[in-house]
């Protein structure tokens, strides 16, 4: 698979280094960020194929940083991965309005996060889950 | 994938969460909660129990963390109202949290039935909520409030472990590392039982100490009460007290030494014939440890960073690149403090650090001291060269001299930590013992930013917990007596930290009752100690210092009652600083601690004796001047005084006192170095002065030993070792000799 | 003598272990070469003075920064003449990380002793109680006596270690 770029965007540093460490491999590369605003800025000069963010966090969380990932031109078809508690059914309605291709409850397996993440770098036009 | 290549990480990010959590719990204003407090408050709780369950292996604090998120979860939509004593749970739920934190550090299990407990206590809020709403629930928020506080007090005397209650205690390490073994069970039966008698001796049980430490501990007990007997093992020490102080006060005190964990204390008969129950010690194992954590927590807590780079092991410094200042250097009260705190907390996260080990900055520290002595002795030799011929040198010298002392101050900054570090533990154990004591009152911390180094940070967190709790404890008066002396029924307490010169000050001050003067002096003729009626209040204040002084009997009348205040002044005073006293009666009492801002280097006055050279520490003289005849009295036998502007001061002879032989005997035609030792002052007779400079301090017992009448040692520009003087040792062997105006007349 | 590097020899019972030789007064001594540190002159200029201390010890050095107490064992000892000249020696110890210098008459070799040529120290009113004495060395016609020097230097007697209330 080409050179893959995924951003990870996490409030707790535990979470961003499980996830960079699943993720980090020599096709992809991953830039990581602590809330939605410099997830935001982290991508703006670059194009991203993958975004994995938490739900929570402070500054602007999940749902901030998908609608900005939206409503900029270059992002705007970014497909978004969104880690969150099982028990959250708002935060799962609200993104799922705004199209995120999957869910991934925590405690995060890092085996199936690894799948996931493959399944949509492979098909990044497919479907919404 | 192996996860527990990121347990380090979890740890420390999880410690700081807990530190974030606690600060903003004691900020929340229960009426009118700030909804962004609440939740990061709530995010806290969420990201520790994200990292606890993906790891799979904390379940106690997992199980624990998601209790509480819960419960925050309903608090932040508004769901659930907020009580003073949910704070006051969602505390001890913190306190429990990082005891299960520093068990997992520690590889061991978290206790199981504080996890119990504290799961049963958080089960009921969830419950009464539920019930009051399904019950149309405009009660919700009257629910049984003292559910929380019955329920811990006895088990945590039954836990034995006066840790829970003890603020300094918990301060100076992370005692809340669970009583694993269970050996402390039978004595905690025991404990409970017999807490009640105040009739039976205090039996104090300490772990892992050593002979020194024993006798150290033995003697300050000794002077807390009546000893009735002791037993000392290979590393243990059992002692019987009969006293009026009370538990909380030994372990204080004790807690100088020792950590709050190795010390247990229960009531129990002495019976002199009967052998030595087993002392029921925590396993010493632990005590190792607690210290490794504190000083990481030291390092998160500064620093405010989660390390990104492996971690490493005991004794890490955080090297931090701040984008944003991490506190207001003015005055700020605590919450204004904290809220930009707290929301740089958010975007500080990211930066640049890197953790690096305590042995590599203080080799770096000493090379510098090294580069410093060489281009010293390299100054000295080219002063001697005639500066027309060598003026490119010579200018070349003295850029040398301008870099090496940048870089020694670039270095020395590298230990400097803010005292925020020490302050922000205080906010917790002012509630603490504020709510214990049923006092108001408010807590006001004043330059927060100011710096000082680790060594001395760590070193400086004791004394001042135990100044903190005797203003609290004894100096702030009972909202009714407040009222009463017409004062506002809130006292008021003010810690504040400022840097003086080449030392920082820290004051405590409290608007309580202050000192009585005339009970301190009639309880010190009592006890026999030699003070005249008409001291100065400077001096009176004083007494509060004398070791054992004010423990003969509980009067709750007495502002000021120290127990330990000696070993406070000692503490400061091995720290090279000093402490004094202030207090108005009625209005309140002021404690000041100077300290110097490190002990690595010093400003040096070089004084010839003989053919010795020693050291003075400069920021203890006075001045200098050569004797006249009319200055110099003898008093008794071969004891001088010398009159400087009405004042005898003793006249010290360094030759005598350092035996060195060819030096100046006649003081005419030596110099008298006046030399003030906080409250002392004194000559000391010198050959001559030979200079002024900056020293870099070598301790003398790495490879030696404690020497009387000096402090430390330095490398002169020739090479040589020269000795620094301890200005207190030399003034304390001239205590004794108290020279007044008419007894000289006489 | 100048500096010399320490040689790390693996402790195995049949090839021996490596020993510094030193002597005092009219007796050779051996103490364990992974105790030295370095071997220097004794410059009497350079050692500082402490007061009040027993005569054997002469006061601490600058050894590269590091303060160094020095002591004197044939004082100690009351071995032989007490002089400093060329030939006197200062032998600097590391002994776990502490570090002090011995001044001692002379050291002459390295020497590699096997069990077979190690006997038991006798009860001899030796000038050094046999509690630091870890044996007999014999190399040809010497006799050595082999000292546990980290044993003695750290003992009450030679007030160099701060002593710890029993």
């Amino acid at each position: 698979m080409p050179c893959k770029t995924i951003l990870v965007a996490d409030d707790s540093a535990t979470m961003r280094m499980i996830v960079q460490a699943t993720l980090a491999s020599e096709n992809w590369s991953v830039l990581v960020a602590c809330n939605g605003k410099d997830a935001l800025a982290a991508i703006a000069d670059q194009s991203v194929d993958l975004v994995v963010t938490d739900w929570n966090m402070p500054v602007m969380g999940g749902l901030g940083l998908i609608q900005g990932l939206r409503a900029s031109a270059q992002h705007r078809d970014v497909p978004v991965l969104v880690l969150t508690t099982e028990e959250d059914q708002e935060s799962k309605l609200a993104a799922r309005d705004l199209g995120v291709r999957g869910w991934l409850g925590k405690p995060v397996d890092p085996d199936v996060l690894l799948d996931m993440a493959t399944e949509i770098l492979m098909q990044p036009q497919a479907s919404i889950l | 994938m192996d996860l527990s290549q990121f347990f380090d990480t979890f740890f420390d990010e999880a410690d700081e969460l807990l530190a974030q959590m606690e600060q903003l719990l004691l900020e929340l204003d229960v009426n009118t909660p700030d909804i962004e407090q609440l939740n990061a408050i709530f995010r806290a709780a969420h990201s520790i129990k994200g990292g606890a369950a993906t790891f799979g292996c904390f379940q106690h604090l997992a199980e624990t963390t998601h209790l509480l998120e819960n419960l925050l979860d309903e608090i932040r939509r508004g769901e659930m109202a907020l009580r003073t004593d949910m704070i006051d749970t969602f505390l001890e739920t913190k306190d429990v949290l990082k005891s299960q934190l520093d068990a997992y550090r520690a590889s061991a299990v978290p206790d199981e039935e504080t996890f119990t407990r504290i799961c049963g206590i958080l089960r009921q809020i969830a419950d009464e909520h539920r019930e009051a709403v399904q019950g149309g629930g405009a009660a919700a928020s009257s629910a049984v409030a003292p559910v929380a506080a019955p329920v811990a007090a006895p088990v945590a005397a039954a836990a034995a472990m006066p840790a829970a209650e003890v603020a300094p205690a918990a301060t100076a390490a992370p005692v809340q590392v669970a009583p694993v073994a269970a050996a402390s069970a039978p004595v905690a039966v025991a404990a409970t039982a017999a807490s009640a008698d105040t009739s039976l001796p205090l039996c104090v049980r300490i772990s892992g100490v050593s002979g020194k430490d024993a006798q150290s501990l033995l003697e300050e007990m000794g002077h807390l009460g009546r000893v009735l007997g002791h037993e000392q093992g290979a590393e243990s020490l059992t002692v019987w007290v009969e006293s009026t102080c009370s538990a909380d006060d030994i372990e204080a005190v004790c807690c100088f030494i020792v950590d709050g964990d190795q010390i247990g204390i229960s009531r129990e008969a002495y019976d002199a014939q009967a052998p030595a129950a087993t002392p029921a010690a925590p396993a010493p194992a632990q005590t190792a440890a607690p210290v490794p954590a504190a000083v990481q927590q030291a390092a998160q807590e500064a620093a405010n960073v989660v390390a990104q780079a492996q971690s490493t092991s005991a004794g890490d410094i955080s090297i931090t690149t701040n984008a944003a200042p991490a506190a207001p250097s003015a005055p700020a009260a605590p919450r204004a403090a904290a809220k930009p705190a707290a929301s740089a907390a958010g975007a500080d996260k990211e930066n640049t650090s890197i953790r690096v080990g305590v042995e590599k900055v203080d080799q770096v520290i000493n090379l510098v001291g090294e580069l410093v002595i060489t281009q010293a002795m390299l100054a000295q030799i080219a002063s001697t060269l005639d500066p027309v011929l060598h003026d490119r040198l010579l200018n070349g010298m003295e850029q040398l001299e301008r870099n090496a002392r940048d870089l020694q101050e670039s270095v020395m900054s590298i230990r400097m930590m803010p005292m925020d570090y020490v302050f922000s533990r205080f906010p917790r154990v002012v509630r603490d013992i504020a709510t214990k004591m049923g006092k108001q009152i408010e807590l006001q911390t004043i330059g927060r930013a100011t710096e000082l180094d680790k060594s001395l940070i760590e070193r400086i967190i004791d004394p001042l917990t135990h100044l903190v709790r005797n203003s609290l404890d004894h100096g702030i008066e009972t909202p009714e007596k407040r009222i009463a002396a017409g004062k506002d029924p809130v006292g008021n307490l003010m810690l504040s930290a400022q840097h003086s010169g080449g030392n920082i000050v820290i004051e405590v001050s409290d608007d309580g009752g202050g000192l009585n003067r005339e009970r301190l002096l009639q309880k010190a003729i009592s006890q026999g100690i030699a003070i005249s009626e008409n001291a100065s209040d400077d001096e009176v204040w004083q007494l509060i210092f004398a070791p054992g002084f004010s423990t003969a009997e509980k009067v709750t009348d007495i502002s000021g009652r120290g127990v330990g205040m000696d070993v406070v002044r000692r503490n400061i005073q091995d720290m090279g600083g000093h402490v004094q006293l202030s207090s108005t009666p009625g209005e309140g009492t002021t404690t000041r601690i100077v300290l110097p801002l490190t002990l690595a280097i010093l400003d040096g006055m070089s004084v010839r004796v003989g053919q010795e050279t020693f050291i003075l520490p400069l920021n203890h003289v006075t001045e200098s001047l050569q004797p006249t005849a009319d200055q110099i009295y003898s008093v008794t036998g071969n004891e001088r005084v010398l009159l400087v502007r009405g004042e005898y001061l003793p006249l010290v002879e360094m030759h005598r006192v350092f035996d060195v032989a060819g030096a100046q005997a006649d003081p005419m035609q030596a110099i008298a170095v006046i030399m003030q030792a906080q409250e002392r002052r004194f000559a000391l007779l010198v050959d001559h002065l030979v200079g002024q400079h900056q020293v870099v301090v070598k301790n003398l017992e790495s490879n030696y030993r404690k020497v009387p009448g000096v402090s430390a040692a330095t490398i002169l520009g020739d090479g040589s070792v020269a000795l620094i003087i301890d200005v207190f040792a030399l003034a304390r062997a001239n205590r004794e000799k108290s020279f007044s105006a008419e007894a000289l007349l006489n | 003598m100048a500096a010399k590097p320490q040689t790390h020899h693996a402790r195995v019972e049949d090839a021996g272990s490596e020993f510094l030789v030193f002597t005092l007064g009219e007796e050779e001594y051996g103490i364990d070469i992974l105790k030295v540190q370095e071997i220097r002159g004794y410059d009497a200029a350079v050692v500082t003075r402490i007061a009040n201390v027993p005569t054997f010890i002469k006061g601490v050095t600058n050894l590269r920064g590091i303060i160094v107490p020095i002591v004197d064992l044939r004082i100690k000892f009351n071995l032989g003449k007490v002089e400093y000249n060329e030939q006197t020696v200062v032998i600097i110890l590391n002994l776990d990380r502490r570090v002090v210098g011995i001044v001692v008459d002379g050291v002459s070799d390295v020497l590699m002793l096997n069990a077979g040529q190690i006997r038991p120290a006798p009860e001899f009113g030796a000038t050094l109680s046999t509690e630091y004495l870890t044996g007999l060395g014999t190399v040809d016609e010497r006799m050595l006596i082999l000292v546990d020097i980290e044993r003695l230097m750290t003992s009450d007697e030679m007030a160099l270690v701060e002593k710890v209330a029993s």
